[in-house]
């Protein structure tokens, strides 16, 4: 018993940490998902497009990825307020199908912007973070990315939860998802909210774009990839809840990792989908979801 | 005309095809309270979410504080000092009950006086301030009532404009809160009230308008109107 416990101890930690990265980039999409109630099916290309703003910054700077977040986050915030301001806006109040054809479109586009960019070829960001490893005791040793990886994933989790309990904007995002109307009546223009909304989504894909980049390598054509966990995130965690993204996230994680520890690497991702498909089936509101 | 702070004028409203209101005008003055009376249907919900910048009238002027305010959207409205309890109370139910009042007073300029104004709502609904930590949705069809009308007041309009604010309370309930319109009203704050009791309403106001299909139909001093006139006008027989 204790030598298969210890000899879990890797793949259990591993997945974790994983997972942590899994709830960054489901987080942003999670949020629009409860807020705007929109499927943003570009969520996945915001992550990997942050991935090349930061690379191509790399490249003009020589900084750490790490440092290159102080510009690819207000880059991708302007660029997810004016999607939200200019055209998913005009989409409100007509049903779930605009809005959706419109991510798709945008998803689409950015794909094939960075294709012809970028060339198809596999980049990755290189930081001295990507090789090092982090010695606990004697037995494990921890790949530094996936450390720094999950403390990114905390922090902005914790900062988002703070500012939507906090801050007048973050208690008016709030308020515009429980009744736009009655928002609009305490003197809040809820386009503009949801605007500021999908900036702050955009800024979490910034945060897990620079990550992945830094973790995994990254073609232009990887966005949808990330939107399937992100999706499985949501899925797992939620709606509405940051906390149960982030913990979606984990279960994620660790499903996919002790999945390929036991059955062997080529069903990582199936087995992290199983773990989603009995979510689905008996609590199909996903398992930390409010009501 | 001096004292006069909302001037609708001979407005035209349409939800799409359906012509929901005709050539309706209504006058209120500074610190009165004036109410709208009519059946299901008959137009008064529509007419006070048109002040409030819900619905763009298609004709005439609205006209408040001397200057026109028709095709203001909702939150521009509330900048100008109007301020809509709706139908339905509709407070934010996963808000807390303090996070719903401090979204009354969103704008800059009432949010600069947030404590000043929260003090007095909760002196006017004390029980407010004893669940202020307790999401709005667990709270009672009335405190969720009194939390609506608080949430309108963090806004410190001039005019507040009350949408059935009775429909589906306990009787006790409705008379408490009817208490309170009048606390408000004799703070100076004007008051535009649409209600299905035609004895309540002429009992509160300082004068009505009686409307049916759409059209107002007879208005006056309540003491004025006749039992007679009135059932004519809000039956239309």
């Amino acid at each position: 018993m204790i030598s298969i416990l210890s000899e879990l101890k890797v793949p259990i930690v591993n997945g974790l940490l994983l997972g942590g990265l899994y709830g960054i980039i489901g987080i942003g999409m999670s949020m629009i998902f409860g807020i705007v109630r929109l499927i943003n099916l570009a969520h996945g290309d915001f992550v990997i497009l942050a991935s090349y703003f930061s690379l191509v910054t790399m490249s003009l700077i020589p900084i750490s990825p790490l440092l290159t977040l102080i510009i690819v986050i207000p880059a991708m915030c302007l660029l997810g307020f004016i999607i939200q301001y200019f055209l998913l806006n005009r989409t409100l109040g007509k049903g779930m199908n605009p809005p959706l054809l419109i991510a798709f479109g945008i998803s689409i586009i950015l794909q094939n912007l960075l294709l012809l960019i970028f060339t198809p070829d596999a980049r990755t960001l290189l930081s001295s973070l990507s090789v090092k490893t982090i010695p606990i005791g004697s037995f494990i040793n921890l790949p530094t990315i996936y450390v720094v990886d999950f403390i990114a994933a905390i922090i902005t989790v914790a900062f988002l939860s703070r500012f939507f309990n906090r801050t007048y904007m973050g208690k008016a995002i709030r308020a515009a998802s429980d009744d736009d109307g009655a928002a609009q009546l305490m003197g809040i223009n809820t386009k503009t909210i949801y605007a500021i909304a999908m900036a702050i989504s955009a800024g979490t894909a910034a945060i897990a774009g620079v990550l992945v980049g830094m973790t995994f390598t990254f073609y232009p054509h990887t966005g949808p990839e990330y939107l399937i966990i992100a999706f499985g995130v949501v899925i797992v965690g939620g709606l509405g809840s940051l906390i149960g993204t982030f913990l979606g996230g984990l279960i994620l994680g660790l499903a996919q990792i002790l999945g390929a520890h036991f059955l062997g690497p080529g069903f990582q991702l199936l087995s992290g989908y199983l773990i989603l498909l009995i979510v689905m089936t008996f609590k199909p509101t996903g398992l930390f979801s409010k009501g | 005309m001096t004292d006069s702070l909302l001037q609708v004028q001979n407005i035209d409203v349409f939800y799409h095809d359906f012509h929901a209101l005709w050539g309706v005008s209504i006058d209120v003055e500074k610190a009165q309270v004036v109410s709208i009376i009519g059946a299901n249907g008959a137009g008064k919900s529509t007419l006070l979410n048109t002040i409030a910048g819900v619905y763009c009238p298609s004709n005439g002027t609205i006209e408040f504080c001397g200057k026109k305010i028709n095709g203001l959207t909702p939150y521009q409205a509330v900048a100008e000092g109007i301020s809509l309890v709706p139908e339905g109370r509709r407070v934010f139910p996963r808000l807390t009950v303090l996070e719903n009042l401090e979204m009354g007073s969103y704008l800059p300029k009432a949010r600069k006086k947030k404590d000043e104004i929260l003090k007095k709502v909760y002196e006017l609904f004390p029980i407010l301030s004893e669940r202020k930590n307790q999401l709005a949705s667990t709270l009672s069809g009335g405190e969720q009532q009194m939390l609506a009308i608080g949430r309108a007041l963090m806004s410190e309009p001039k005019l507040i404009l009350f949408d059935e604010i009775s429909l589906g309370l306990a009787p006790l309930v409705i008379k408490h809160i009817y208490q309170r319109v009048k606390q408000i009203n004799m703070e100076g704050i004007t008051v535009l009230l649409v209600e299905q009791d035609i004895q309540r309403s002429l009992k509160a106001a300082h004068k009505v308008y009686i409307m049916q299909s759409g059209r107002i139909k007879l208005s006056g001093k309540p003491g004025e109107l006749s039992p007679e006139d009135i059932r004519k006008a809000y039956f239309g027989i």
